[in-house]
């Protein structure tokens, strides 16, 4: 019976580790060929050019910029909705707010792409800012979600203690409560970046996907995870390399993130 | 002077009664101790004194209890009752911050800003819960490090910080050893100059030791109020014999 447990647990390590060796065996390679510096800090992506230019500061840049932008907009929005769900809504409009917040999760990305087409577009054309709000309104509930129950988490004697001292409600709650939870909304924050970073469709949708280097947050911008999609249908050989290695690229930033988050957790508690 | 002047005090939680008709006083610069059984209702009442009480679903009050004349279930503002009078609970509940934003959290709170003020009241409360030597050279360090008996001075150091007329006490010492027991007694021996102090205790020694008047409880009611001495040389009431004797509780 042990063992049936076992390998469940191990499908998804053994997932993690063929994923990691496809990414790497694929794109490490190809990486080499193009130069790392070449290919990580070149502003040119050309690949029909002869010869083929592989530079994908533009798409680093990019999805940086669309990130930032979903985070700005959607971090507080994401903990005020958190703070809100779990200390201030009186419990009969929690039950129509918490699953509406919930759905949101469940609708598909595609959905998403759509609304920001017809809602977003309109006004703000294909831009860094058009996908940043419609990531912003994506991480939503992810975000909400965790930081919530990171809240509920939090021993209701602090808050007694803090009305003890003549604190009011919202002073509590975001002067204690909402420290004393800060390990678990900053996990929800990132989290929602790890989202953001990832999300494809609804980008592809909305950004544009010029790949080249932006320089105002009106301009089209090609993401790394759309200019996987976009040319992956047709690429072969070092194309198809250099877009594995993008992969990676994305890869290793998740993996950066996650590593600070453990980082800043360790110091704080 | 009375602090506290309770008049025909009624609470009902839901249909529960947990307090009837409670009639009682509690006298400036003295400790007066809360006793009885579990379920008595003497940390009701004490939470009754804040209003702390308020946070409890279903929770009704009749009759009147005023603050130095006024009362609080009037026109009183809870938030500056709660700074008038001061409470520590039974587990010692630091904030999971700094011992210093833990005592500066109340001043904050009620609108000093100065670093001076808040450098001067962390200092002044925490000597005067007999902690600052402990403490002083970890003033950044947070406060979940500490013991359970620091944590509790802590705590009545975070009390006192926001100058307090009364301070509540609900069984205090409880989840601590008999030394840190025996420092919080000396403590509060010590702040009865300055504050009125009512203390709910389950332990009778610790009644005597330190409090001037006991108020003894059962299912609701007080039963006898009346300085220590006699609570414990010569109760009136039977019940109060039986209790403080060890007859049953």
């Amino acid at each position: 019976m042990r063992a049936v447990f076992f390998l469940a647990a191990l499908a998804s390590v053994l997932a993690v580790l063929l994923i990691c060796l496809f990414l790497f065996g694929n794109g490490v390679p190809a990486l080499l060929k193009i130069g790392i510096f070449k290919f990580l800090a070149g502003q040119e992506w050309a690949p029909s050019d002869v010869p083929p230019l592989f530079g994908i500061l533009p798409m680093i840049a990019g999805s940086l910029y669309v990130t930032a932008c979903a985070l700005i907009l959607g971090v507080p929005v994401g903990i005020l909705t958190a703070v809100f769900l779990a200390r201030v809504c009186p419990p009969r409009l929690y039950r129509f707010l918490k699953p509406g917040v919930d759905l949101l999760a469940g609708i598909p990305s595609v959905v998403y792409g759509f609304f920001g087409m017809a809602a977003l577009v309109p006004h703000f054309h294909s831009s860094i800012l058009s996908a940043g709000i419609l990531l912003g309104v994506m991480i939503l509930p992810t975000m909400a979600g965790i930081a919530e129950s990171a809240l509920r988490a939090v021993p209701e004697h602090y808050y007694e203690g803090a009305l003890a001292l003549g604190a009011g409600h919202y002073r509590a709650v975001f002067r204690v409560i909402l420290p004393a939870a800060r390990s678990g909304v900053l996990a929800a924050v990132v989290l929602g970046m790890g989202r953001a970073v990832g999300e494809t469709m609804a980008v592809i949708m909305v950004a544009g996907n010029q790949a080249r280097m932006p320089n105002s947050i009106f301009q089209g911008v090609r993401t790394l995870t759309a200019n996987i999609v976009m040319e992956m249908g047709y690429a072969a050989e070092l194309h198809r390399g250099a877009l594995i290695a993008t992969g990676v690229v994305l890869f290793v930033f998740i993996l950066l993130v996650n590593l600070c988050l453990s980082a800043l957790n360790r110091r704080i508690t | 002077m009375n602090v506290f002047d309770i008049t025909d005090l009624n609470l009902w939680y839901g249909k529960f009664q947990a307090l009837q008709n409670i009639n009682m006083s509690a006298s400036e610069a003295e400790i007066t101790a809360l006793i009885g059984p579990s379920g008595c209702g003497k940390s009701t009442l004490l939470k009754t004194l804040n209003r702390m009480n308020d946070l409890v679903p279903g929770c009704r009050v009749t009759g009147s209890v005023c603050l130095s004349g006024m009362d609080i279930y009037g026109n009183l503002n809870v938030n500056d009752l709660r700074k008038r009078v001061g409470m520590v609970f039974q587990k010692p509940n630091p904030f999971p911050m700094s011992v210093y934003d833990n005592i500066a959290f109340g001043p904050r709170t009620h609108g000093v800003k100065s670093r001076y003020a808040l450098d001067e009241a962390v200092e002044n409360s925490l000597k005067a819960a007999a902690i600052w030597d402990e403490v002083k050279d970890r003033l950044r360090k947070s406060a979940l490090g500490l013991s359970g008996g620091q944590q509790q001075r802590l705590c009545i150091a975070r009390a006192l910080a926001v100058k307090p007329e009364v301070l509540l006490l609900d069984e205090p010492t409880s989840a601590l050893d008999p030394i840190s027991t025996g420092k919080i007694e000396e403590l509060l021996l010590e702040l009865k100059n300055d504050y009125s102090i009512i203390i709910v205790t389950h332990n009778m020694q610790q009644a005597t030791r330190i409090s001037d008047q006991t108020a003894f409880f059962l299912l609701g009611e007080m039963i006898e109020y009346d300085s220590t001495e006699k609570i414990f040389s010569m109760p009136q009431d039977k019940r109060t014999e039986d209790y403080v004797t060890g007859r049953f509780g």
